[in-house]
């Protein structure tokens, strides 16, 4: 470990508020140790602006264990920065070296307005997921057993895989379209793959893709972009299924 | 039409129908340098052929209008989607030029194509149409096609723009050929890597395969 | 007779429960429409419950201060959830899980809450795979269980190591159906700062916008407080950075009694402290300790050399290490509940044999599974002449095929490749068995108002055992709360909507809005954190792990102190009336400054040993037990259940005995 750590130049969007023009303003941190998550080094910074007497910088954050989706950031010109399956929260500093400039700004998308700085409203992702992201049953507890219905492993792996999305929404900030494809067709893999989700899969699908498409997303041009930048690893083969599922709903579906 | 993914079919659909017509215009043009006399018939029958002349050409135009609109269309829907662009972006670092550049490979492929019409196309039209001649015969008697096809490449200009054209299309189709199977659902973990290899392969060697034809032509007539 | 009335049906252990349904009144379904209910969190417990009241027909409004009800830190459960299905033939039954929680519990928790949690496990797992949660499967095409915490059946359900993930995305989708019907109006980025009281019921909440700052009043008829544990008291914890106690403080200043806020579960094998910049710790999963060995040199030169880079920890011979669980408890080594493992880590660390630069790491070894399990494979593949080198491969394969995704997470974040050099964990606050008191309905003190998961107090004792938050969370809020709460409503359908513009609406906003006005007009000079970290450090050394009276006074003491000064020194920078996560945290400490003295009384009220709560002044004295925990069942056998009387140090103890009919008391030992 070296001793006195890095020092490093941040270009950091500030923006007071969703109404106001927002610009990158420039900032020093020093003795920043490698060992820090790229968030506690925002932790050191917003300290110092506190003690300086002004505004710390509004980011979101909250498990920093990489698992609620809550933490974004666009950094250096990358989606949770330049390490490979992880959000910004499991980002360390030993990706960075002494005396580098780093940009850090909000995930960019029409559909998630900035709220102040580095903070955006995703509830563009909620709202999708209200118009269809559910199995239609109530929690009765009187629904039948739970082995009744045997699922092909591979189709249950399958089903995992896509619902391990985060919501995070780097796949938005990722697409040079920020199309929202990849999110939603975890959700629309996960339940078209389960017997529990096919009996709604047709309107499901239907649903949610007008709701993607109502909140001002853009179109998929299968750049790939999202999926290397997917902390989970969500697989392009989601957007696949979505779009076959998408197609043989809407040929026939009835009304 | 209505929603993003009809969109993005119609896109693959369209696209994967000019696939299918650019192969066959490779293979009729390939003729050119094995058999110009075969290259000639088959010239011939494309040419006269009511079917394909009434109606596969206006499909064919059609669907390259069609590509043409949506791409420009999308793409304007596209950019307006992120309204403040990052200040600070790597997109190299997560995707491959070609699948970001869609939009201008592809106006550059639509200019040659307005070259294209200009150098046969249009004089086609005329002939047959306008004045009548439905022969296809030249003066002396032999079909005009083959004839016709090597005079344009005596240009070197004209040869060295249809090189570079191809080259866009190229770029264009290393992209497009995978991401249409993508668009209309199809993906398979033992398939899509062959589909993938195969797009790679197409994408490679019909635009080679355009530009050998050119520059034979070009080089045949020193 | 106390006040304390636990409402605990009549009749066999086993009948409770369905008695109880059976008995309690009912509201008309055309009636609930008519009747609000406020859910303050989205975890499993709010989630679920919030759902399952919406399907019900009342009209619910959630509330969470994330920007989504999907990111509550139930989210990060890793390990899995219990439920006795007995899908492995293995013996289980409601018995057997009830039997364990309890004695896991040491015999703090209150049975047939317990009981009726054994009960309903079963439901869970079959709503969830309803739900489309994909939990793991074999190749049957059936669920999976494992074998988890220590306990002799296979009873958990997983989900590879995102079990809470896929649990909470559930219990989400449920809430979604009812949000897009409009049967739930969703308030995220809003935090409960307030409980609005209308004669002696619970009628409302007063909430913040976290976007603009905005003081919100909202009514209802009953109000559910779901808002989770109180961890981050400790500053540092595996809880995530926004976990707060605020939500449960607020009702308990109005009138909820607070239990046992001193049973912390201090999990043993987290990811250690790299330095003092450190926001948060790391959970890895309880399963490492399968088939990694624990150890400390046994020497002090080499803890030198360790630390001061000379020497490695591969380097240290086998017969100057020391394997202090092997050595203290031979039966159960390396698999001695959480309680045991990490005070005996600690113990170790105290003595000065911790192995990284904080001195407060102890090493978790797979080598010699490596080599086991290496020289197996060998066998099985037909290798038997196989180099080292090739044993360590074949070894190193198995481990990674059953712990992959850790030793990668490990690997990222402490930048060691914990294959080659033993894995440095120390353990961490994780979880807090304490919580609001609740009768067997699950209300508080306070008529209408009720407390589920984990901010409620009532199932896991001193001690929580592996996999089974998940199950509490879930059976409150699906199982529990939506038929319970339906015997206060009842009474509740000619109430009307509640007006918000009473004078007890008016006074509690006044207050919500003089606190934060209070607080932004300090203006001093340290940040919020500052006294975060002074808190979380008296705590973690006075409060944590290993307790006596002293030290319990001088936290009292220490503690006010610091409420003291922040109270004159905190400096808020920016705007009450916008996105201010500095006054947001800020609010919630000051809770955290009263809500730790409170907890370091109970820790000192509470001298005796049970569980996650360890007094060092009551040990075993002698024979095979000597120096480990002694319970005291004559003299605390009870619930301490806090009375707010305007000061966390002043606070009123009331005792509900404990009754223990369907299980025998006895000592835990892993000797």
């Amino acid at each position: 470990m070296s001793g006195k750590g890095m020092n490093l130049t941040l270009k950091i969007w500030r923006q007071k508020n969703a109404q106001s023009k927002g610009k990158m303003e420039t900032y020093n941190v020093s003795g920043i140790s490698e060992h820090m998550s790229f968030l506690e080094m925002l932790d050191v910074l917003n300290e110092q602006l506190i003690n300086e007497g002004t505004e710390p910088v509004a980011f979101d954050h909250d498990c920093r264990e990489g698992i609620c989706g809550m933490c974004s950031l666009y950094i250096n010109g990358e989606a949770h920065g330049p390490d490979r399956g992880v959000t910004t929260c499991q980002l360390h500093m030993r990706m960075f070296n002494d005396g580098d400039t780093i940009y850090i700004e909000p995930f960019r998308a029409k559909a998630f307005p900035v709220v102040k700085d580095l903070v955006v409203d995703r509830s563009a992702f909620d709202r999708i997921q209200h118009a269809g992201g559910f199995v239609s049953i109530n929690t009765s507890g009187n629904t039948q057993d739970a082995n009744a219905i045997p699922i092909p492993k591979a189709d249950a792996d399958k089903a995992f895989d896509a619902a391990t999305c985060i919501g995070c929404g780097a796949c938005v900030a990722s697409c040079k379209n920020a199309s929202a494809m990849l999110y939603v067709s975890a959700k629309v893999s996960q339940f078209a793959l389960l017997p529990q989700g096919k009996i709604e899969a047709k309107e499901r699908v239907l649903n949610m893709v007008e709701q993607m498409d109502e909140e001002g997303f853009g179109n998929c041009t299968n750049t790939g972009a999202c999926e290397v930048e997917c902390p989970k690893g969500i697989s392009l083969e989601n957007i696949a299924r979505m779009n076959r599922e998408y197609l043989s709903a809407s040929i026939t579906k009835e009304s | 039409m209505k929603t993003s993914i009809a969109r993005k079919v119609l896109m693959a659909l369209s696209g994967l129908f000019l696939l299918l017509f650019l192969l066959q215009h490779f293979l009729i043009n390939f003729l050119s340098v094995i058999s110009p006399d075969s290259f000639n018939e088959v010239s011939h029958f494309m040419g006269t052929n009511p079917l394909i002349q009434f109606l596969m050409q206006p499909i064919l135009i059609f669907g390259v209008v069609f590509h043409l609109g949506m791409g420009i269309y999308l793409e304007r829907l596209n950019k307006k989607a992120r309204n403040v662009k990052y200040a600070m972006n790597k997109p190299g670092t997560n995707s491959s030029w070609m699948s970001r550049n869609m939009i201008y490979t592809g106006l550059m492929v639509m200019a040659f194509l307005g070259l294209h019409f200009y150098d046969f196309w249009i004089p086609e039209i005329t002939v047959k149409y306008v004045e009548g001649d439905m022969s296809g015969l030249l003066a002396s008697g032999e079909f005009r096609y083959f004839h016709e096809l090597q005079e344009k490449f005596h240009d070197p200009i004209r040869t060295g723009l249809y090189v570079v054209s191809f080259v866009f299309l190229m770029l264009h189709l290393l992209h497009g050929f995978q991401s249409a199977f993508q668009s209309v659902g199809f993906s398979h973990r033992k398939y899509t890597p062959i589909i993938k290899k195969l797009g790679n392969l197409y994408a490679i060697v019909i635009p080679l395969g355009f530009v050998f034809i050119a520059i034979f032509h070009y080089v045949s007539h020193l | 007779m106390s006040v304390l009335d636990a409402k605990i049906p009549e009749g066999p252990i086993k009948d409770k429960w369905t008695n109880h349904k059976n008995n309690i009144n009912v509201v008309n379904p055309a009636n609930k429409r008519l009747i609000d209910v406020i859910v303050v969190g989205t975890g499993l417990a709010g989630g679920s419950a919030s759902a399952s009241l919406a399907e019900m027909g009342y009209s619910v409004k959630s509330f969470c201060f994330q920007d989504s009800p999907r990111r509550a830190h139930s989210i990060a459960a890793q390990g899995g959830i219990n439920a006795a299905k007995n899908y492995q033939n293995d013996g289980d039954s409601v018995y057997r899980l009830f039997y364990d929680t309890v004695k896991g519990g040491d015999y703090r928790g209150r049975e047939a809450n317990v009981y009726r949690l054994a009960e309903v496990s079963a439901n869970i797992i079959d709503q969830c795979v309803a739900q489309g949660v994909p939990f793991a499967r074999e190749y049957g095409g059936l669920l999976d269980n494992r074998s988890f915490g220590g306990v002799l059946v296979s009873r958990t359900f997983y989900a590879k190591g995102q079990t809470g993930q896929q649990l909470l995305l559930g219990a989400y989708s449920a809430m979604n159906r009812q949000i897009g019907k409009g049967k739930i109006k969703m308030y995220h980025r809003h935090e409960m700062l307030d409980l609005v009281i209308v004669d002696g019921k619970a009628r409302g909440i007063i909430a913040r916008n976290l976007i603009t700052g905005e003081i919100e009043r909202h009514s209802a008829h009953a109000v559910v407080i779901a808002s989770g544990g109180y961890g981050n008291v400790f500053f540092l914890s595996t809880n995530a950075m926004g976990s707060n106690g605020t939500a449960a403080w607020k009702i308990h200043k109005k009138g909820a009694f607070f239990a046992n806020p001193c049973y912390t579960q201090i999990h043993p094998t987290c990811i250690p402290r790299s330095g003092d910049y450190q926001s948060k710790l790391t959970l890895m999963s309880e399963s490492l300790r399968n088939d990694g060995r624990i150890w400390v040199p046994k020497n002090m030169e080499d803890v030198e050399a360790i630390r001061s880079g000379k020497l490695k920890p591969t380097q240290i011979a086998e017969e100057n290490r020391d394997y202090y669980l092997e050595r203290r408890y031979p039966a159960f080594g390396n698999l001695v509940p959480r309680d045991v493992a990490s005070r005996a880590a600690k113990e170790r660390c105290d003595a000065g044999y911790g192995v990284n630069q904080t001195g407060e790491a102890v090493y978790l070894d797979f080598s010699s599974a490596i080599q086991r399990y290496g020289k197996e494979a060998a066998l099985v593949q037909g290798e038997k002449n196989a180099s080292a080198e090739r044993i360590t491969e074949l070894g190193e394969e198995v481990i990674k095929s059953k712990y992959g995704n850790l030793f990668q997470m490990y690997e990222k974040i402490v930048d060691d490749n914990p294959y080659k050099t033993p894995m440095m964990i120390y353990p961490a606050v994780h979880y807090t068995m304490g919580g609001i008191w609740v009768d067997y309905n699950l209300m508080t003190t306070i008529p209408g108002c009720y407390a589920a998961g984990e901010a409620n107090f009532s199932d896991h004792g001193a001690n929580r055992l592996g996999a089974s938050a998940l199950m509490q969370g879930l059976a409150d809020g699906y199982f529990v709360l939506p038929y319970t709460i339906g015997d206060y409503l009842a009474d509740e359908i000619r109430t009307g909507p509640i007006a918000t513009d009473s004078p007890e609406f008016d006074q509690a906003e006044k207050d919500v809005n003089d606190l934060i006005d209070k607080l932004m007009g300090i203006q001093g000079t340290k940040s919020v954190d500052y006294f975060h970290k002074e808190l979380g450090k008296v705590m973690w050394n006075n409060v944590g792990m290993s307790r006596n009276a002293a030290g319990l006074t001088e936290a009292q003491e220490k503690i006010r102190k610091i409420r003291e000064e922040f109270w004159k020194g905190v400096r808020i920078p920016g705007d009450r009336n916008e996105l201010n996560p500095e006054l947001e945290k800020a609010i919630r400490v000051a809770d955290f400054l009263e809500l730790g003295e409170l907890f370091a009384k109970d820790a000192l009220d509470r001298n005796e040993s049970c569980g996650g709560h360890f007094r060092e002044e009551s040990v075993e004295e002698s024979g095979e037990q000597k120096g480990e925990a002694k319970r005291d069942d004559v003299n605390y056998k009870y619930v301490a259940a806090w009375e707010w009387t305007g000061d966390p140090g002043q606070a009123k103890l009331h005792k509900e005995e404990l009754e223990f009919n369907d299980i025998e008391l006895k000592q835990r030992s892993y000797k």
